[in-house]
């Protein structure tokens, strides 16, 4: 039951007063003006995408370009210079895939495999871990930045995109092992104790049992995870050496680098393109990246 | 990593075959490299850190211990003040707005509204892309020769000014405008799903009492969401205190340091000005902010988890 329609299943039987009228148009045109502004810079984005130069520097940010010019996206996608080279993002854009899916892969596995082991088989300690780990997703990563620099060095692995995937998978395990465990949490116990009397094992029960109940937050889990990898920056500036920079780095260098005239189409473009990935997910999978923002917040 | 997690697993398995009591060892070993890796990555770096910020430092870690004196040159350091009292404006307007505009957006979209959907999911859209893209959007939008500035002139307002994206005492509101931009969705989306659960007789019992809209809003609802507003200002000062991304897309600190926050300070000390021992000291002051915040919110959490 929400809180709305009881509210209103008084109002609505009788006849709604004028002032009711006008408290429900101001309302829809409150709640559209927000929507607009909203989308608003992903309009002026999409629309300065489209113009030629001049037609930016005459024209205004929501002025309509004089015809469908995907020049500024071919230049972003494969020409235009990010820092020393002038290949576009699309070598960055293939980068952050080969980041982000082994270390959302095997962060969710972990995660997995934890959260069931926190949930279900308890051991003396386990409890006292899960809050170490669950502080683990509130520090500041300026706090380990630089001793994982310097043991990214020691294993040989800096700048490579193995070692970005090392990053994201340690740090992703503490968000992946309390969405996994929040999830097995609700599972009623009696389940895993009739089937260990029946002599399944850890791994059997896993396989059998929970695994196959776990469709949804392993959903919410990879979305969640994938969305913070592609759009991390933090991670990618440090830790990434050129040819192995995620996108989010390579476009700030693509806005950043200057030769002569800023094309802000370029830009534009370049940041939609950058963008596109989770936004599709999103779309897609919205009610599962809902559910993952607000699985940590709101106890459930 | 994956190599480590699988030569266990099938130690694992092996283990279960033999004998019942290694059975039991199965779930630690499973969480094993979790917890060293936790240890060593989290809470060691931390240390490590720690002791980094008690030694001069330079481009490399040393280990000449110093005591306190990076403290205090970070204290001292004009650009640190800065970023720290960017910060609390940043977090404070950040956080408040973002409340604000997030309990309004939700309380007005739990009125049956139509295509409530789609209005949502317009709402959150920002959440969904990185802050670098955002940065990227709002540098455009904010810059005074092609963005809004231009715009309203053109528009007719002809004295319409609008340069705080290069006037050192107002960018850090940019900063503010454009992390308002991303997150308030969110804030959104966690009251709506704090609203949808209120109990519905608590309501019924309002509305029979002759309670208006406006009073169960503020008498009852409201206050029942004291959780949502607790995690909310915990997630969202988590996010301005982290803020690093933002800054570098969209100001890059400039105009010269006067849109640093902490993040950014310590990056261009660690990595790019060879002040290793300052750097150090400015995350530690970080995670002390962090800190603040996350111990208290965390007892109260457990507390309350006990109560129940």
């Amino acid at each position: 039951m929400t809180s709305a329609n009881t509210m209103n299943s008084n109002s609505s039987r009788r006849q709604k007063t004028p002032l009711e009228h006008i408290l429900r148009v101001a309302l829809y045109i409150c709640l559209l003006g927000m929507a607009a502004v909203y989308l608003m810079p992903f309009l002026v984005m999409f629309l300065t995408s489209l113009k030629d130069v001049e037609e930016i520097r005459s024209g205004t940010l929501l002025s309509l370009p004089g015809s469908l010019n995907f020049d500024a996206w071919v230049k972003a996608w494969g020409g235009a210079c990010t820092g020393s080279s002038c290949n576009g993002i699309a070598p960055f854009f293939i980068n952050s895939f080969q980041i982000v899916i082994p270390a959302v892969l095997i962060s969710t596995i972990i995660g997995a495999l934890n959260g069931y082991v926190i949930s279900m088989w308890k051991f003396k300690g386990s409890d006292i871990f899960f809050g170490a780990l669950l502080i683990g997703c509130f520090i500041p990563f300026q706090v380990i930045l630089l001793p994982m620099a310097r043991t990214l060095g020691w294993l040989g692995i800096a700048n490579t995109t193995t070692g970005l995937v090392f990053v994201h998978v340690v740090y992703g395990v503490a968000f992946t092992t309390l969405f996994f465990r929040n999830f097995y949490q609700g599972i009623p116990s009696d389940l895993i104790k009739a089937a260990r009397l029946d002599g399944a094992g850890f791994f059997t029960i896993f396989r059998r049992i929970i695994l196959p109940i776990s469709t949804p937050i392993i959903v919410v889990t990879i979305i969640w995870q994938f969305t913070q990898i592609w759009n991390d920056f933090l991670f990618g500036v440090a830790f990434s050496g050129f040819d192995t920079q995620p996108v989010t780095v390579a476009l700030n260098n693509l806005v950043n680098t200057s030769f002569g005239g800023k094309e802000y189409n370029v830009d534009m473009a370049a940041a939609i393109l950058a963008a596109l990935p989770t936004l599709l997910v999103y779309v897609l999978a919205g009610k599962y990246f809902v559910r993952g923002l607000t699985a940590g917040a709101v106890k459930g | 990593m994956t190599i480590k997690a699988s030569s266990l697993e099938s130690k694992a398995t092996s283990a279960q075959a033999k004998s019942f009591s290694l059975a039991d060892l199965i779930p630690k070993l499973v969480m094993a490299p979790t917890i060293v890796v936790t240890l060593i990555c989290m809470y060691g770096y931390m240390i490590w850190t720690a002791v980094l910020s008690m030694t001069n430092s330079r481009m490399l870690p040393s280990y000449d211990f110093v005591g306190l004196s990076q403290y205090e040159r970070l204290f001292n350091n004009d650009r640190w003040i800065v970023a720290l009292t960017n910060l609390g404006i940043f977090g404070g307007l950040f956080i408040f707005i973002c409340l604000f505009l997030g309990v309004m957006l939700a309380i007005f979209l739990d009125q049956k509204i139509r295509n409530e959907g789609a209005i949502r999911t317009i709402y959150l859209y920002p959440m969904a892309i990185s802050f670098i893209v955002t940065g990227t959007a709002w540098k455009w939008l904010l810059n005074p020769t092609n963005g809004l500035e231009k715009m309203m002139v053109d528009w007719g307002f002809e004295s319409f000014t609008f340069d705080w994206l290069v006037n050192p005492d107002k960018v850090v509101y940019c900063l503010v405008i454009a992390a308002v931009w991303q997150a308030s969705g969110f804030v959104m989306a966690l009251f709506l799903a704090g609203l949808r659960g209120v109990d519905g007789d608590l309501i019924k019992a309002a509305n029979l009492d002759g309670a208006n809209i406006f009073t169960t809003y503020r008498r009852i609802i409201l206050p029942s969401l004291k959780p949502v507003f607790f995690s909310a200002v915990v997630i969202l000062s988590h996010i301005a205190i982290k803020s690093f991304d933002l800054v570098a897309a969209l100001t890059n600190g400039g105009p010269g340091y006067s849109s640093d926050l902490p993040a950014n300070f310590m990056y261009a000390h660690t990595f790019t000005r060879s002040q290793i021992g300052l750097g150090s000291a400015s995350a530690m002051v970080m995670l002390g902010c962090v800190l603040a915040i996350l111990i208290p919110y965390l007892y109260s959490e457990l507390r309350g988890e006990r109560h129940d």
